[in-house]
């Protein structure tokens, strides 16, 4: 049977799903061979989590149309139990690991290596660092999960895969928050598994990774199957892919800009911050910035090179303590110490992390874009909720936010719909300097090129952008300046018109050798 | 301009069983609580509404009423506030010691006890909003300690009883200023009814100019018919409550503190950006913060309006009773909690409406009235009351996850 490997080890047919007035998923199709690594792509909203979903058994069967046959034989799951004991593993892009439980616990979390009731630890153990191997994570397997990194968190979800003799292993963006080292070493796993017979569906935004590993390709286009492309005899242009996702070709991924920045906006001087839990440890030191009126600056970094860090401390001291240095707007000197005054004083900071920090997501689209200006639609601290309702009305025009109305709830948006709300909200407090972390994370080709439109209307009006991106094509396509930055510092600084990920990365690995830890700014830094 | 307005008014036309059934949840808490009026009033055999009973019904219930529009703000904020019934029994004592031991007047002593109020929120808040300890046990820790300094102010004993003026607070009514016998009916009030008349008339006309302008920006959903009902309803009820009221002692001093605070919270929650804050303080805090928000502050003070309100609960009570006692509000916070939670507000904070936390304390107050007038036992009435408390909530859930 493994030695055959253009048999299907599992085929979806004819599958259809209906929401309450959406047709999710419409006589989509997919084939993946024994031991193939099969990408899932598609944009936001094209069927992709529901078609897993469907396969996984979280739609039982019955509830959509359509046979899935799993190993040549005909599947009706009604849970994900009955997919997991077939070998069907789904991990999902929030990962689903109890933070205060160790990497042993977590692995056997509904599993566990126990006779009657009773947990054998010592069997526990041993099977952990065992799996753990196999998967390259060498921390002990008694360390909570909420004292390692994200990259190292979603190795134990793949390591939980393992436990339960995957067969098919589904992941859904599982490179979305890690930095490019991570995700290296999550896609060589991946290849790994592939020559020991385990295939893979990858769910993924981004073209690189998928040109790197994918055998085949199926691309989803509003719930219908658009093809499947097979990579392994000729290489796909990612152009070819894009084109197959967006239905047209995107001849140019960044949009031209024009304006040329004019004279020196904002200004930082001998910025400095330490880590909010641990006094004295330096996590930005002595940053410096320029941003010209109409420029857009990218910094680039790996994960945990202090960007964010720097930007949240910038911005009323959101992150950090112990923070010294000066802002300057327009040459005069401003106050940011808290992060009213800092918006008072022209800035704006757009979060890396929408969910958490950019959105109340049970509020609707209209809630969330005044949110930061409330005053813009009240007059002595009344709301003119007409004015508020034709501002949100505005914005979803102007940004195409797709929704069935300002009254949606931001909670129900996909994820470049949502960043747009963030940007929403941020361009309503009209900034003079705006810092965006990350706006395109996680969302698709098509979402991306329309906010790389908005920062160069920003640009347009006189505003100055800073851009916070792991993307360094992103950086070199949107720009006009790159700053890098490593372990708290800027490291280099170049014009995009002479600048090269090759550049970058060097200026990166020059100074590389104090690389701090992959974490993010902690979440109770900013409570 | 009728253009624009033509076309959502004639697709939701057709659609009035569909927006109703959108929007259950609004209207899933008052149906109950007519529901349930209907029941006792049946099961009673019309003694629910009767004009004394009535009067009684507002007069038991409006110190829970009160409360709950403080601990709605607070619940919204994400936070909870245990202390409420002790501070009311605190209230009273302090009310008791300072006019009938020290001989205050009755207005210097109602502006020391809300200014205690206000500073005993201001302690809990404090701790909460800027020490950051959990609510749940700063409060808890309050109810105990409110409690306790309640029984050393009284040395355990009742203190009272109170002058007139202050028992005017709670037992007085309005005066009648057109007080003749025009139906011959005896004592009818006419203020009163002519009062109830008045503010029909204001909330119809407010909220005609409100759809009105709703549908000047094409933003009105709710169908004519549905919207014409509604307000013949309202202005209905209220004539009614007004009449049956006027023909009894007429409107009490209570019910018009209550209804100013009512109709000044529920602009203050849906009007004001102060409002707004707190419900995306509940909602997410970090992203408030991030968006320029003083969340602290705003948790802070959310905590400080519930001690003033508190306050004036604990001097509407003791002037119920007209004696300040040790044992005064026990459990009145659990009261105002479930009235917030029967009316749509969410446990884990940003959601939740003035109308929807009045609604549910009414829907207590009926029970435990109706209950009573049956003659059914304080031990079968909490039983009672606690499984219409987890039904409420479990409808409420269910109807959200639906929609």
């Amino acid at each position: 049977m493994d030695t055959n490997l253009d048999m299907p080890i599992l085929a979806m047919k004819g599958i259809s799903k209906t929401f309450p007035g959406v047709k999710a998923l419409d006589n989509v199709n997919l084939s993946v061979r024994q031991g193939e690594i099969h990408a899932l792509i598609g944009e936001n909203g094209a069927g992709k989590s529901t078609l897993m979903k469907v396969l996984s058994g979280v739609y039982p069967h019955g509830s959509f149309e359509g046979d899935i046959r799993f190993r040549g034989e005909p599947v009706a799951f009604r849970g994900i139990a009955d997919s997991e004991r077939l070998g069907i593993i789904i991990i999902h892009q929030e990962l689903a690991l109890v933070p205060l439980l160790s990497i042993t616990e977590n692995l056997f979390l509904g599993n566990e290596q126990a006779t009657r009731g009773v947990i054998d630890w010592d069997a526990s153990t041993l099977r952990a660092r065992e799996l753990l191997r196999m998967v390259g994570l060498h921390d002990p397997p008694e360390t909570l999960i909420t004292d390692i990194g994200v990259g190292k968190q979603q190795l134990v979800e793949i390591a939980k895969a393992l436990s339960k003799e995957v067969k098919l292993l589904i992941l859904d963006e599982p490179t979305a928050s890690l930095n490019e080292s991570d995700s290296d070493a999550l896609l060589d796993l991946l290849l790994q598994f592939k020559a020991r017979g385990i295939s893979s569906i990858l769910i993924s935004h981004k073209l690189n990774e998928i040109a790197k590993v994918a055998d085949r390709v199926t691309i989803l286009r509003d719930g219908t199957t658009v093809e499947t492309l097979d990579c392994r005899d000729a290489a796909i242009s990612q152009d070819r892919i894009i084109k197959g996702m967006v239905g047209r070709e995107l001849s140019d991924r960044y949009p031209r800009r024009t304006t040329v920045p004019g004279e020196v906006l904002f200004e930082v001087k001998g910025w400095n911050a330490d880590h909010p839990a641990h006094p004295g440890r330096r996590v930005v030191r002595d940053v410096n910035l320029t941003v010209r009126r109409g420029e857009v600056v990218g910094i680039a970094g790996l994960m945990g090179a202090g960007r964010t860090e720097f930007a949240m401390s910038l911005f009323g001291r959101s992150y950090g303590r112990n923070i010294r240095g000066q802002a300057f707007l327009n040459g005069r000197e401003i106050d940011v110490s808290t992060i009213s005054r800092a918006m008072e004083n022209g800035l704006a900071y757009a979060t890396e992390d929408r969910k958490q920090l950019g959105l109340v997501l049970d509020n609707d689209i209209r809630h969330n874009i005044t949110l930061a200006n409330l005053k813009g639609v009240a007059k002595r601290g009344v709301i003119d909720h007409e004015r508020e309702i034709q501002v949100a009305e505005d914005f979803r025009r102007r940004l195409r936010i797709r929704c069935s109305g300002v009254l949606q709830e931001a909670v129900n948006l996909s994820g470049g719909n949502q960043q747009k709300v963030v940007l929403s909200k941020w361009l309503f407090a009209d900034p003079q300097v705006l810092i965006l972390d990350e706006p395109t994370r996680g969302i698709d080709v098509g979402a991306k090129y329309e906010i790389y439109t908005i920062i160069n209307q920003l640009a347009a009006e006189g505003r100055g952008v800073v851009l916070i991106s792991s993307e360094m094509p992103e950086l070199l396509g949107v720009a006009d300046r790159i700053y890098v930055m490593n372990a708290g510092e800027m490291v280099a600084e170049m014009p995009a018109a002479e600048a090269s990920q090759e550049k970058i990365m060097r200026a990166i690995m020059r100074t590389g050798e104090t690389l701090m830890s992959g974490e993010g700014p902690n979440m109770s830094a900013v409570s | 301009m009728s253009a624009e307005i033509n076309l959502p008014a004639r697709s939701t036309r057709q659609s009035v069983g569909r927006f109703v059934k959108s929007h259950m949840r609004d209207y899933g808490m008052l149906l109950s609580l007519v529901a349930i009026v209907l029941f006792f009033q049946y099961m009673t055999d019309g003694t629910l509404l009767q004009p004394l009973n009535l009067t009684n019904l507002v007069l038991q219930n409006s110190y829970i009423v009160i409360m709950a529009l403080g601990m709605l703000l607070v619940i919204v904020a994400g936070h909870i506030d245990l202390s409420v019934g002790s501070v009311v029994a605190f209230i009273g004592a302090l009310a008791a010691i300072l006019m009938v031991r020290l001989h205050l007047d009755f207005v210097t002593t109602t502006l020391l006890c809300l200014m205690a109020g206000a500073a005993i929120g201001a302690v809990q808040g404090f701790w909460v909003a800027y020490l950051r300890i959990p609510s749940f046990i700063v409060t808890l820790a309050g109810m105990l300690v409110f409690r306790g300094l309640c029984l050393i102010l009284l040395a355990g004993q009742s203190v009272g009883p109170f002058p007139v003026e202050f028992q005017r607070l709670s037992s007085g009514f309005i005066p009648d200023f057109l007080a003749m016998d025009v139906f011959n009916v005896g004592k009818f009030h006419i203020t009163s009814l002519l009062l109830c008349g008045a503010l029909a008339f204001a909330l119809v006309v407010l909220n005609l100019a409100t759809r009105r302008r709703r549908l000047a920006v094409g933003i009105e959903q709710e169908p004519l018919a549905l919207f014409a009902v509604k307000n013949l309803a309202l202005a209905a009820v209220l004539v009614y409550v007004g009449q049956l009221m006027a023909s009894y002692r007429g409107l009490p001093n209570v019910l018009i503190i209550m209804s100013v605070l009512i109709a000044l919270y529920g602009f203050v929650t849906r009007n004001s950006t102060v409002g707004r804050r707190v419900y995306a303080l509940g909602g997410n805090e970090k992203a408030a913060r991030l968006s320029g928000i003083d969340t602290r502050r705003l948790s802070f003070y959310t905590f400080v309006n519930m001690g003033v309100l508190a306050a004036l609960a604990g001097l509407i009570f003791a002037a119920r009773l007209n004696t300040a006692t040790p044992k005064a509000g026990v459990s009145f916070e659990l009261d105002v909690i479930a009235a917030c939670f029967i009316g749509g507000a969410s446990a884990s904070g940003g959601v939740g409406r003035v109308t929807g936390a009045v609604i549910g304390a009414f829907i207590m107050g009926v029970m435990n009235n109706g209950m009573s007038i049956l003659g059914i036992g304080i031990d079968w009435q909490q039983v009672i009351k606690g499984m219409v408390l987890l039904a409420a909530v479990t409808i409420d859930v269910y109807n959200k996850n639906k929609a």
